[in-house]
């Protein structure tokens, strides 16, 4: 259906329940109990889950079929949030002209940096585009503050006046769609249990099935081959007559669209932008979202954005006190001893956790988390048939 | 563009235009300016040097891409942290002689070190703390280099260069949390010895007026410094038997087993080597700039284009690279090409770095065949 196999149909069916179904999912626990703190499902965090799902889908698309790792994907990021939010404090709050012009300024931008990165492939491809993306952000914190706002980014501010809107004097313009504001949101208490319903996380949801469906779509197309192709050998490719440039190319645009898309959606979600959002560890982050859930996979990116910006969320929250809450049903010696050991590992050192697992991701497991899923689920299967898999099971490369 | 060319022709035409530059400056802005310039271009390029020289050895030996190199700086620079902390490690005594603002007796903090060396030679030790360091260092550091090459970089060789970059960035990342934890997220001010804690007339040394070039001490000594070790670095492969061995395995590693010599075991010390590089360069630098535990990532970015402009896996293109983008650096930040060109400073690097990788693919200086696509 919708041009998909069954398999990819029912991981899209999965993918729809899960985004549309998150404010349940991610609301496990009722509200006020001690294990609330673990609660995802408030509508800024879970904007966040799509959004840097759908940056990491466009990474993936890159890095995943291609292989060429980029360490500047920030910068289609901040750049497509420039565009948005400009669009937003001079033509219209609506978000969708806003989002389209995020997408379009991004796209231009990374035609013209793929055009000059992809001259060059391997660690130089990867310092090139760190180099482009490290002068962007020189020049948004910089020499184009008239543009970019420097320091303090840009907001919409209470003088701004879209051509298109009928505010009041002194009135500050709030993101919307067609009136739909997207702040707006529908509270559902059953019980204990609060669920938040929110506007702004609905659209982000829609934008990134989208997203995924295409990314599907480029996966199982003759193109989504010839990126692989590019991956697998370019030098063969070239021997069959075949340019590979203009392949790679195409990708790196649509990646960067992809990120574009993700920023023009955070500017739609709070209305603001700074030039951070283009420093090196931002592309960074994106690399690691996408390792750590499983390069060349499918759900994987969406799900390592999921797992980073949970623990970046939540993890960091957990303080000492909560940790001594928690294993105070033990003798006082043990609880110190195990507050001392776990506490380096939350909180505020969450980045050491995320290190350690995302060099274990590394090591053992460089399919990331889907391949670590697919080898459970094998060795579950094979526990309970007690036959030895088919060597074509063995071999598989992870769902793609 | 340039076709091929030996790494002397390139030497030629980069030195050329360092001689065009310099005539074109010093007509621009005048000779002092130039030569003010130049000295902060040198030390500043001397970190950059320092790095790039480490990675390049890693990468000529190993041929893995290092991306914890910086964190390698950054443990440096917390050794003489550690050292200045260590030796500063005091006892509360009660002195008679001084009365608190209450009138009791004003207790002050006296120093093990004072009890163990007498208060004179005590004090003296406290304030060449950083210099003591580099002692410190660099056990610590070869130490740290071999376990991490034995540890975790010896399983990567055979793994492409993405995983390699991958692998140590998720190192870089763990090595510089563990940091954050024990230091805390704020710079720690670790100051140099009082002696050259004032600025050097350079202006009068060379018989020119006084006060025209005034530079800090310690950045000339810092420049110094890198002068001297990456030319031990550089004596040590050219003349010793051990560095000629690593030579030789850098050309030709199968040659070299074939010929019974354990050259796994000399590729580690190298490694050892170059992290020891990096960290003495990270203690040298924390009079500079107060250590925090971010600084290694934030040089790593700059090193890594220094090693690229360079050539990836020239010794000699390391460190060139590094001196001319640190001089080119400290000429984009001055008022006059500010005025032109504003924000330059920022970006001349990453500029020059991008110009180059397309225009001359493999460097000023890159061999050949090395990592050539």
């Amino acid at each position: 259906m919708f041009g998909l196999n069954k398999k990819d149909f029912n991981l899209f069916l999965i993918v729809i329940a899960l985004t549309m179904l998150a404010p349940f999912i991610l609301n496990p626990f009722p509200a006020g109990s001690g294990m609330a703190q673990f609660n995802a499902g408030y509508p800024d965090l879970m904007q966040r889950f799509v959004i840097f799902g759908i940056f990491a889908i466009g990474f993936n698309i890159l890095f995943g079929l291609t292989g060429y790792l980029s360490f500047g994907h920030a910068a289609f990021l901040g750049v497509g949030s420039y565009g948005a939010i400009w669009m937003m404090k001079l033509v219209t709050l609506n978000v969708i002209p806003a989002i389209i012009m995020g997408v379009i300024v991004s796209g231009v931008f990374a035609l013209a940096i793929g055009f000059i990165s992809l001259r060059r492939s391997g660690i130089y491809f990867s310092i090139l585009t760190l180099a482009f993306a490290q002068m962007s952000y020189a020049l948004a914190y910089s020499v184009l503050t008239p543009i970019t706002g420097g320091e303090t980014g840009l907001q919409i501010k209470p003088t701004d006046r879209p051509i298109f809107s009928n505010l009041e004097e002194g009135e500050i313009g709030r993101a919307n769609l067609f009136g739909l504001d997207m702040r707006s949101s529908y509270e559902l208490e059953v019980g204990n249990w609060a669920f938040t319903f929110n506007t702004g996380y609905y659209i982000a949801a829609i934008v990134m099935i989208l997203a995924f469906y295409l990314s599907i779509r480029i996966f199982r197309s003759p193109f989504g081959t010839m990126l692989r192709a590019v991956k697998s050998n370019q030098t063969r490719m070239n021997y069959t007559g075949l340019n590979a440039r203009p392949y790679t190319l195409a990708a790196f645009v649509i990646s960067g669209m992809y990120a574009g898309l993700a920023g023009g959606l955070l500017v739609a979600m709070d209305t603001q932008v700074g030039p951070e959002r283009m420093f090196w560890t931002a592309s960074g982050e994106v690399v690691l979202m996408t390792i750590l859930g499983g390069a060349s996979t499918l759900i994987g990116p969406v799900l390592g954005a999921g797992l980073i910006k949970y623990m970046e969320n939540i993890l960091s929250k957990i303080n000492k006190d909560i940790l001594h809450q928690w294993f105070a049903f033990l003798p006082d010696g043990i609880e110190d001893f195990l507050v001392t050991i776990v506490y380096p590992f939350i909180g505020k050192g969450w980045h050491l956790t995320l290190g350690i697992i995302f060099m274990a991701v590394v090591i053992f497991l460089p399919g990331g988390l889907v391949e670590g899923g697919k080898r459970f689920m094998d060795f579950v299967k094979r526990k309970k048939s007690k036959t030895p898999p088919s060597d074509e099971s063995a071999q598989s490369t992870p769902a793609e | 563009m340039f076709k091929s060319g030996t790494p002397l022709t390139s030497l030629a035409i980069t030195a050329g235009g360092l001689i065009g530059f310099f005539v074109l400056m010093i007509g621009l802005v005048g000779v002092n300016a130039v030569l003010l310039q130049t000295l902060d271009g040198l030390s500043k390029g001397s970190a950059y040097a320092m790095i790039a020289l480490g990675l390049t050895l890693i990468f000529g030996t190993l041929g893995v891409v290092n991306f914890a190199h910086g964190a390698l700086f950054m443990i440096g620079a917390f050794c003489a942290v550690t050292l200045s902390k260590f030796l500063t490690l005091s006892k509360e005594v009660v002195d008679e002689s001084k009365t608190d603002f209450l009138g009791n007796p004003l207790k002050v903090n006296v120093p093990y070190v004072n009890d163990l060396f007498g208060e004179a030679t005590g004090a003296t030790i406290i304030d060449w703390a950083v210099p003591l360091s580099l002692l410190f260092a660099i056990p610590v550091m070869i130490l740290v280099g071999i376990v991490m090459e034995r540890g975790l970089i010896k399983h990567f060789y055979k793994r492409p260069h993405a995983d390699q970059i991958l692998v140590t960035f998720g190192l870089a990342i763990v090595l510089q949390e563990i940091i954050k934890f024990y230091y805390g997220a704020n710079p720690i001010p670790t100051p140099a010895p009082s002696a050259f804690s004032g600025s050097l007339d350079f202006g009068a040394l060379i018989g020119m007026d006084p006060n025209l070039i005034i530079y800090p001490y310690w950045r000339i000594i810092y420049f110094v410094f890198a002068a001297l070790i990456i030319g031990a670095v550089f004596a040590f492969l050219q003349f010793t038997t051990f560095g000629m061995v690593v030579r030789a395995g850098m050309a030709d590693r199968e040659t070299v087993q074939l010929l019974g010599i354990n050259i796994d075991r000399r590729f580690t010390l190298m490694f050892g080597l170059a992290a020891a590089v990096a960290g003495l360069a990270g203690v040298m630098y924390t009079p500079i700039n107060s250590p925090n535990y971010h600084m290694g990532m934030d040089f790593l970015v700059l090193s890594f284009v220094v090693v690229v402009v360079g050539g990836m896996g020239s010794l000699p293109g390391a460190v060139l690279a590094g001196f001319l983008l640190g001089i080119l650096e400290s000429f984009a930040s001055m008022r006059e090409i500010l005025d032109v060109l504003p924000g330059i400073n920022q970006i001349i690097i990453y500029l020059v770095a991008i110009i180059i990788l397309l225009t001359r693919p493999r460097g000023l200086m890159g061999k050949k065949g090395v990592m050539e696509e």
